[in-house]
């Protein structure tokens, strides 16, 4: 068989590929376990940021006990009983694509425009002295390129901003990317979400918030060069707070309930 | 051509035929990763890993490839060894596989990896060309470090994240060149790393 034949080109081809599909998957199959457990602890190091719990060098999984994990139903705001869904293994990412668990948002509402969502969030609550302190949300929504996630903590009160993070997300590094800049993060905490009439007030602005002016309290800094982001957080945070998201549930939050 | 020597093909790439000061290849990941020394260490480790790997895995085949599909082969084989750096990085170190992102798996078309193996390992042994790839590997690193180490001192006052010059925002008195920190900044460092091999090297520099 001589080195230039099709015959031989087609066997080293052949033969390559299966050797380098064997070792990709060998690797991919047998490092899974190790790399679902980082994106975990991920995961719970992000909820415990925006709860404002987090230190370096702590131990992420000890401290994640703080944060009790609470399936909610979106629509009428109350607890789902654990024997109906279990909240350790309740995965919100995936039912907003399993048809059974999720709802269509009517394309007007759809502000974060992500076409579906579950009809069960997966909320964190945090207690302190056997009270209520704090719940973390998780929010999702599309900013220029991609879909962003991010974790909001509240305070009992249900509209006084606690910490937010973003940790999933494929915005622009260095201009949209900065949703994911902690220093950016830190201007939100005191934030109020609501107006007057329990309308979501919550902006992020174009350009800095001016102090003294009406939205202080209820805005913050846009990040510059990077409006359509900052439009998407705004689209989203109206979305998730709001009578399609949360709303509901922190509405009774703010009536005193949420300890069930 | 005369046999090269294992010692000369090792350490040529490191100063006399560094592959991004002489050849001007792999710019674009060096850019990306150099504004802090640990993302940029990482990916010097992922790079000399690579082309080492790669060049010796194209040698010991490369009478069997046939000429056709050279380059598809070639790049099948550092693909391959780029995925399984990519995976092990995110099974061992989460936190810096984050801050790569894509810069790791954009290694597969650093010009660096394909230039060595098609331009040495094609035509010499494996061992030779497993040294030759990580003596390229070395060369690119070298200045990506000496890059990252200027951009993270004067451009956060930190190196391996450990607070050097102590920052006016933090109390301290140094003023932190944000510039620095921007990719272009890489351009200057780079030219000016060029400028100083060449002017040691002249035999470097092109005629016109």
């Amino acid at each position: 068989m001589s080195r230039e034949s099709t015959s031989k080109t087609v066997f080293v081809a052949t033969a390559l590929a299966v050797v380098c599909s064997v070792l990709v998957s060998t690797a991919a199959v047998g490092l899974r376990d190790m790399q679902q457990a980082n994106k975990l602890l991920e995961k719970q190091k992000n909820i415990l940021m925006a709860a404002g719990l987090y230190e370096p060098d702590i131990n992420v999984t000890e401290a994640f006990k703080a944060c009790k994990p609470k399936v909610v139903n979106l629509e009428t705001g109350e607890y789902v009983p654990e024997d109906e869904v279990d909240p350790a293994t309740y995965d919100q990412r995936e039912a907003a694509s399993n048809p059974e668990l999720s709802v269509k948002i009517p394309e007007e509402k759809d502000l974060p425009r992500i076409g579906r969502r579950a009809k069960y969030a997966l909320v964190y609550s945090v207690e302190k002295d056997g009270q209520l302190d704090q719940i973390i949300l998780p929010i999702k929504g599309n900013g220029l390129w991609s879909t962003m996630y991010g974790f909001l903590a509240l305070d009992k009160d249900g509209e006084t901003v606690r910490g937010v993070t973003f940790y999933e997300h494929a915005e622009t590094a260095g201009l949209g990317g900065e949703v994911s800049n902690p220093k950016w993060n830190a201007k939100w905490v005191g934030k109020k979400i609501y107006g007057s009439a329990h309308e979501v007030e919550f902006r992020v602005m174009k350009g800095e918030v001016v102090a003294g002016s009406k939205n202080e309290d209820s805005s913050v800094d846009g990040l510059s060069g990077a409006t359509l982001t900052s439009n998407g957080v705004t689209n989203l945070m109206q979305y998730w707070l709001g009578e399609q998201g949360f709303g509901p549930y922190l509405e009774k939050i703010r009536k005193g309930g949420g300890n069930g | 051509m005369a046999d090269p020597k294992p010692k000369d093909v090792l350490f040529d790439p490191i100063l006399n035929k560094n592959p991004i000061a002489l050849l001007v290849l792999g710019i674009c990941s060096a850019l990306a990763v150099t504004s802090k020394l640990d993302t940029a260490f990482v990916m010097s480790v992922c790079v000399i890993i690579v082309t080492g790997l790669s060049s010796a895995s194209v040698s010991f085949i490369r009478n069997h490839i046939p000429n056709s599909i050279r380059i598809a082969v070639q790049i099948t084989i550092i693909a391959t060894m780029v995925i399984l750096v990519d995976q092990i990085l995110q099974a061992l170190l989460f936190d810096i596989s984050k801050q790569l992102s894509v810069f790791v798996s954009l290694i597969i078309t650093n010009c660096i990896v394909m230039g060595r193996a098609e331009g040495f390992a094609m035509k010499n042994g494996p061992w030779l060309s497993f040294l030759d790839g990580v003596g390229n590997g070395v060369g690119y690193s070298a200045i990506l470090i000496c890059v990252a180490f200027v951009r993270e001192l004067f451009g956060s006052g930190t190196l391996f994240g450990v607070e050097i010059l102590k920052l006016k925002s933090n109390g301290g008195w140094y003023v932190h060149d944000g510039m620095l920190l921007l990719p272009a900044s890489a351009f200057f460092l780079i030219g000016l790393l060029i400028f100083a091999i060449r002017s040691i090297r002249p035999a470097q520099i092109e005629e016109d």
